[in-house]
């Protein structure tokens, strides 16, 4: 007992110090934008009183770090009163600091957001179960067989082919030759399909793979040939017996998967035009140099991103007995 | 050696081939442009057609393959050697070393979202070939070196080692002359695994714009010209040939690296 809840423990400090270690590197990464930041927002002709308000405004006139080093006055220490402080601080408060461009707060910009990058992310989820479940079990139990090697194939291809192949296709068939959806937005509700499919193709062929060597891997177990004895249906023995425990693994890379759906959706969110956070990123942040969106939205994802791992291999722990005992 | 890494082999060299004699087997100027012959379907003179300013697109993805190539190698060859040169420490040394190493720095770099961290020191360094190889080491080397402190775990103990260190070879001499050579084979299973990766991670940073600036032929920057409405509607080759490439040289790294896995696991052979 003392043992589990030590490892737990331990587990926890890692998963906070790597999240310190994210937020201080997405911190000081503005130091390293090329020229001053003042200057690229407001453009050359700003005048130096306009330069002074806007870093002051952002809190960009005060020292970058606790100590400081230029060629001239070489090493100085600043102290307490410096800009990593105050990202920190204003993170616990729940603040992430103004938009450099529309001066509202980031965090807003990002809550308006995310809800339609979470949608797009369970959307795929559940499109890829929908897709590997049956596919996986049919490969599994009729192995070797021409679906299975069907089904490999497809696999196969759904790992190999980036986001941002897999999309322009699905439009060029289903928007612009069967003209049965839409190519871009997020107005109506089936305009989430096509994007959730992108998004999902590479989990589906994950978890499919996933599924067929662990039913064939279940289906010679000898609960299997009990249940086989006992004159069950094959169907029953594959559907009750095998499927349930075939699936403890699956249920658990899921939950890992989440967190790399809400990091990859971005050029999902790209090629589609869907207004989530990827495109916040990419089209707000990035596209208009708002150097402090930038820094929200890769925070929020990564943040996201470390705790849905650090739940995932919980969880895992406590399922698989053997890995708890190790 | 199974058949899937026979024809990724196939494959690759035909890539890396057509990308060392590209101008020897293209008749075009990759980025000189023809408004007069805009979107031409596919011809004995325009093997793949022409784009929306009228370049040869057969021309764009044999000089893509450079671009591609160019990043992949230097990706795999730098971030390999950090990667392997941290592991190495890590493994060797053990106690706080290893403890900073793979408990702490590892994790944080598995953590990251590999493309996110890529795409923000790519936001706030600006795009370019340099920067783009740079953000891709920086997330790289860390598979590296989790290969090598594992291997390096695993061949110290053995007993040539021991006698190496008995016969009063120095730590550096252990870990060049007999740890390493006894670890480079799953090394090479994770650069041809990089390699993809790595062709990959550009073709995703230029599709998104942060990758090498146009005109260069990249073939992510091709599929993002290519892929609006109008255009998919008038002239899908030019979409096509670009993510055929991309999925073609994907899989046969990909297909190189589980073969060789296979290949060199003789537990996986012998099934």
């Amino acid at each position: 007992m003392k043992h589990k809840v030590l490892s737990f423990v331990r587990q926890f400090a890692l998963m906070l110090l790597v999240i310190w270690t994210v937020v201080s590197l997405v911190t000081l990464l503005i130091e390293i934008v090329p020229g001053d930041p003042a200057t690229v927002i407001l453009g050359e002709t700003a005048t130096y009183e306009q330069i002074e308000n806007f870093n002051k405004k952002h809190g960009l006139d005060r020292p970058a770090f606790f100590f400081s080093y230029n060629s001239t006055d070489g090493f100085k220490w600043n102290g307490g009163d410096n800009r990593y402080l105050d990202y920190w601080k204003g993170l616990l408060t729940g603040d992430l600091g103004k938009s450099f461009r529309t001066d509202r707060p980031v965090l807003g910009m990002i809550i308006e957001r995310y809800p339609l990058t979470i949608q797009l992310a369970l959307a795929s989820m559940l499109i890829a179960i929908g897709i590997a479940l049956p596919l996986g079990v049919l490969a599994g139990s009729r192995k070797n067989s021409l679906i299975d090697n069907a089904s490999s194939f497809v696999a196969l291809l759904g790992i190999s082919l980036p986001t941002f192949v897999i999309g322009p296709f699905l439009v060029y068939i289903f928007a612009v030759k069967l003209r049965i959806f839409s190519a871009t937005g997020s107005m109506y509700i089936e305009d989430i399909i096509l994007p959730a499919f992108t998004l999902g193709a590479a989990l589906s062929a994950i978890l499919t793979r996933m599924i067929r060597s662990s039913v064939i891997e279940e289906l010679g177990e000898d609960y299997v040939r009990t249940a086989r004895a006992k004159g069950l249906s094959e169907r029953v023995v594959l559907l009750k017996h095998v499927l349930k425990n075939g699936l403890i693994p699956v249920v658990t890379i899921l939950g890992l998967q989440l967190g790399v759906l809400l990091a990859g959706s971005i050029i999902t969110e790209k090629i589609f035009n869907w207004q989530g956070l990827g495109l916040l990123l990419l089209d707000d942040g990035i596209g208009k140099r708002d150097y402090r969106l930038v820094q929200g939205c890769v925070l929020v994802i990564s943040v996201t991103f470390i705790i849905a791992n650090s739940l995932t291999d919980f969880v895992y722990r406590k399922l698989d007995p053997r890995i708890r005992l190790s | 050696m199974n058949r899937l890494a026979y024809i990724g082999f196939s494959i690759a060299a035909l890539f890396i081939v057509a990308a060392i004699i590209a101008p020897v087997i293209v008749g075009h100027d990759p980025i000189a442009q023809d408004l007069s012959r805009r979107y031409l379907m596919p011809t004995a003179e325009h093997w793949f057609g022409t784009d929306a300013l009228g370049r040869d697109v057969f021309a764009r993805v044999v000089y893509g393959a450079r671009i591609s190539l160019e990043v992949g190698i230097s990706v795999v060859v730098i971030s390999g050697i950090i990667g392997t040169a941290i592991g190495a420490v890590a493994g060797f040394y053990g106690g706080w070393v290893d403890k900073f190493l793979s408990g702490y720095l590892f994790n944080v770099f598995l953590a990251f979202p590999g493309l996110l961290l890529a795409i923000a020191l790519v936001a706030f360094l600006g795009a370019g070939l340099g920067k783009m190889i740079l953000a891709l080491c920086i997330i790289g080397w860390v598979g590296y070196a989790r290969v090598m402190r594992g291997q390096v775990l695993k061949v110290r103990e053995y007993d040539f080692v021991q006698a190496a260190r008995a016969l009063g070879a120095s730590n550096l001499r252990i870990l060049v002359t007999h740890i390493l050579p006894n670890s480079i084979q799953p090394l090479i299973v994770q650069a041809s695994l990089g390699m993809a990766g790595a062709v990959l991670s550009e073709a995703s940073l230029s599709f998104l714009g942060l990758g090498v600036p146009p005109p260069a032929p990249s073939w992510g920057t091709m599929i993002e010209e290519s892929r609006g409405f109008d255009i998919l509607t008038s002239a899908p080759h030019v979409m096509f040939f670009p993510s055929l490439a991309i999925a073609l040289t994907v899989l046969a790294f990909n297909f190189i690296g589980d073969g060789l896995r296979e290949y060199l696991d003789p537990k996986q052979r012998a099934r």
